[in-house]
């Protein structure tokens, strides 16, 4: 099964390095992994998508809660989380396509953010599903390059709310 | 408050940490350090080869309970220390090792004697640290000491660039450390204590299986207490090895690959293993999926990572164990095991720890037997890795913890001399016994030098079968006796080695000759090499093969 595993890490050099030469010390793998800084500029916040049964997640929580630039490992999985991922795509157009492709950017409610004579770039910003759904549809037209920033993921708060 | 260079703000802060001693080797990027160590009360023991001093600090540190430091340079000597710190690292013994670097901007410009030892370390050292500013050394010391020494013990690395090294700022040694991520837990849940306690009390046939945990937590009276309480016999594993005392009634020896046929029959029958400060190693377990597979298993570790790994474990209790134990024996009783006890008994008649002794070669066995005599259990064993470490671990009745270096997790050849040089260090009133195979004994031959240098009475015992002992045997064993480069008839002459490094050698060939060697050795108050001519095709039994479960030993007995 697939967990997202939300890490709180020390904004120091070498930390994601720590991480992710656990990972392949260890032979877990990986399906994504982002990173960036936090509201506190001193911490810098991990996602990570890991793949494996509950021994395996358990270990791999350990693991990283094991490290000391490490200060929370929170497998959002158990509970509820929105989770989000952008991907930029590059896809063959010309004067015949050009307006299908639109059409179909527009249901998913992705952003043109480039236009060559040959091709248009797509920005997209979803859950993981929503991103490979405009993907599948914008195949049949011919992708040129694909660039997927991994997911991020929060926790939902107030859930309540949200219901 | 004072302005003090990098170097001495380092030796400034060692003095904080209580050093009194640096193994280590000078080079060109930590020569400032060393030049401030020149004039400090800090004794620094110069090794002959890196790997030599990082064995020196981990055999001080397991000797002693105290963090053993180790201070070398850039590029080379840092690499040469990676063995020492793995195998520090495999066997959680607290070591602090200072690395120097080149420069910070010549950092990661392939400059002389450069290499990223942070980088390569990090797999191999609980933590480890790079410092890039002179007034982060104080802190990142502090830290190191901390972290190598509390929790699960390990290594820590810090490497030092010579430009912070010779940087100057205002000195102030933190009083506290606080590093959110790392709060290690000791305590111990009280509700999961209380249930094991009561599946203790409920169980008929329970075994007590403890590890080096044992002795890191200094826990060995406590778990001496809860045996002779309940009742429960009680295994220990390599590294645990004189955490319980080897000659009780409850003691059966040391489970696992090498162990009696008692510990693996008992671990394989029980109902309930007590596990201590372990972290069921596959040598222990052989097969998991036939291990103690009638066992319900309370894992008491200061690790989490350690519990659940490879065992399922049904009471996990994260914390210190000297502190659970502490807490547990108090709500323990003596439990029903009269019937398991008598077939233990049973099982130690039947299938004895045990060799075929001979008159006309001299048995490697009795050799450990008689050193175990000569010393009453009383010295500090270091051993080598192979066959001759299996054996001081079987012949050798320890009886107090901190008694038996030896490197565990990584199997690490070479270890024995360089670590027995830092226990003689540490406990200089002990005598210091490094049983040491051929094969062995030769990667790190060097640091005779060392111990000539510092006059340490330090005796080696050579069980020289000119082989790779425990490779040939498993070529014997399972390779149809093909001894692929396993052969050392051409061994140095150990007594001139000896001898030409300045210590006393004596060759042993005959068996009446070897107590009186041993006499010999104890007598004389210098290092002294005893090379014994032993059976040369002699196994270690029992065994269990690999891929095997613990029952299933094979036995060498004619």
């Amino acid at each position: 099964m697939k967990h997202t595993i939300s890490v709180l890490v020390e904004n120091h050099f070498g930390v994601l390095a720590r991480i992710s030469g656990l990972f392949s010390g260890r032979g877990f793998n990986i399906d994504s992994l982002s990173v960036g800084e936090t509201e506190d500029t001193t911490t810098s916040r991990i996602t990570l998508v890991v793949n494996g049964d509950d021994i395996i997640i358990e270990q791999v929580m350990k693991q990283l809660n094991k490290l000391i630039d490490v200060i929370k490992v929170n497998d959002l999985t158990t509970d509820e989380f929105i989770d989000r991922e952008l991907a930029l795509i590059k896809v063959h157009a010309n004067g015949k396509t050009r307006s299908e492709i639109m059409q179909i950017v527009d249901i998913f409610r992705g952003k043109i953010v480039d236009v060559a004579p040959s091709s248009l770039t797509v920005e997209v910003t979803g859950a993981e599903e929503k991103v490979q759904g405009m993907m599948d549809l914008l195949r049949e037209f011919g992708i040129k390059e694909v660039v997927r920033s991994g997911k991020i993921a929060i926790s939902r708060d107030n859930k309540a709310a949200h219901r | 408050m004072s302005i003090l260079q990098g170097s001495q703000i380092l030796v400034e802060s060692l003095l904080k940490e209580k050093v009194d001693l640096i193994f280590g080797i000078p080079g060109g990027v930590v020569i400032p350090v060393f030049d401030t160590l020149f004039d400090s009360p800090i004794k620094v023991i110069l090794a002959r080869h890196e790997q030599g001093a990082a064995h020196a600090a981990d055999g001080y540190a397991r000797a002693t309970g105290r963090v053993g430091v180790c201070l070398v340079t850039s590029g080379p000597g840092a690499c040469n220390t990676v063995t020492g710190i793995a195998t520090a690292n495999m066997d959680s013994v607290p070591m602090v090792v200072i690395t120097g670097q080149v420069t910070t901007q010549m950092i990661g410009n392939d400059a002389f004697q450069e290499a990223d030892i942070v980088g390569i370390t990090r797999p191999i050292t609980k933590h480890n640290y790079l410092v890039r500013n002179v007034k982060d050394i104080a802190r990142v010391i502090k830290e190191a000491f901390h972290i190598a020494s509390t929790g699960r013990p390990g290594p820590v690395l810090i490497d030092l660039p010579k430009d912070i090294a010779l940087a100057t700022t205002e000195f102030h040694y933190p009083a506290t450390v606080d590093i959110r991520g790392y709060k290690p837990v000791l305590e111990g849940n009280m509700k999961q204590i209380k249930r094991a306690a009561e599946l203790i009390n409920a169980s008929h046939k329970a075994v007590i299986y403890g590890g080096g945990g044992v002795i890191l937590s200094n826990a060995s009276r406590e778990l001496t207490q809860l045996a002779h309480k309940t009742g429960v016999p009680v295994t220990m594993s390599l590294l645990g090895l004189g955490g319980f005392p080897g000659n009780d009634k409850l003691f059966l020896g040391m489970p696992g690959m090498h162990g009696t046929r008692y510990a693996n029959y008992a671990l394989s029958e029980c109902d309930l293993i007590i596990a201590v400060g372990t972290r069921f190693d596959d040598r222990v377990t052989g097969n998991v999926e036939k291990f103690a597979v009638h066992a319900k298993v309370i894992h008491i570790d200061i690790d989490p990572t350690a519990i659940s790994k490879s065992v399922r474990v049904h009471v996990p209790i994260v914390g210190d164990a000297a502190r659970i134990l502490a807490k547990m024996i108090p709500l323990v009783k003596r439990v029903e095991n009269k019937e398991w006890l008598k077939r233990i008994d049973e099982w130690k008649t039947q299938y004895p720890l045990t060799y075929t002794d001979s008159e006309a070669q001299i048995k490697p066995q009795y050799v450990v037997q008689q050193i175990y005599e000569a010393t009453r259990g009383d010295a500090i064993i270091t051993t080598e890795v192979g066959q001759n470490q299996m054996w001081a671990a079987q012949y050798y009745k320890f009886k107090s913890p901190r008694t038996f270096l030896s490197s565990g997790g990584l199997g690490t050849m070479g270890y024995g001399l360089p670590a027995a040089i830092g226990a003689q260090f540490g406990v200089p009133d002990k005598v210091v016994f490094d049983i040491a195979g051929d094969g062995s004994i030769q990667m790190n031959i060097q640091e005779l030098a060392t111990v000539v240098h510092n006059k340490l009475p330090i005796k080696v015992a050579i069980l020289n079968n000119h082989f790779l002992g425990m490779v040939r045997q498993w070529q014997e064993l399972f390779h149809n006796r093909r001894y692929s480069s396993t052969c050392l008839i051409d061994n140095p002459d150990f007594v001139k080695v000896a001898e030409a490094y300045g210590a006393q050698g004596i060759r042993i060939t005959q068996k009446k000759d070897v107590r009186p060697a041993i006499e010999q050795a104890l007598a004389t108050p210098g290092p002294v090499i005893l090379d014994f001519e032993v059976a040369r095709e002699e196994n270690v039994y029992p065994m269990v093969p690999a891929g095997a479960g613990i029952r299933e030993m094979i036995e060498g007995l004619a």
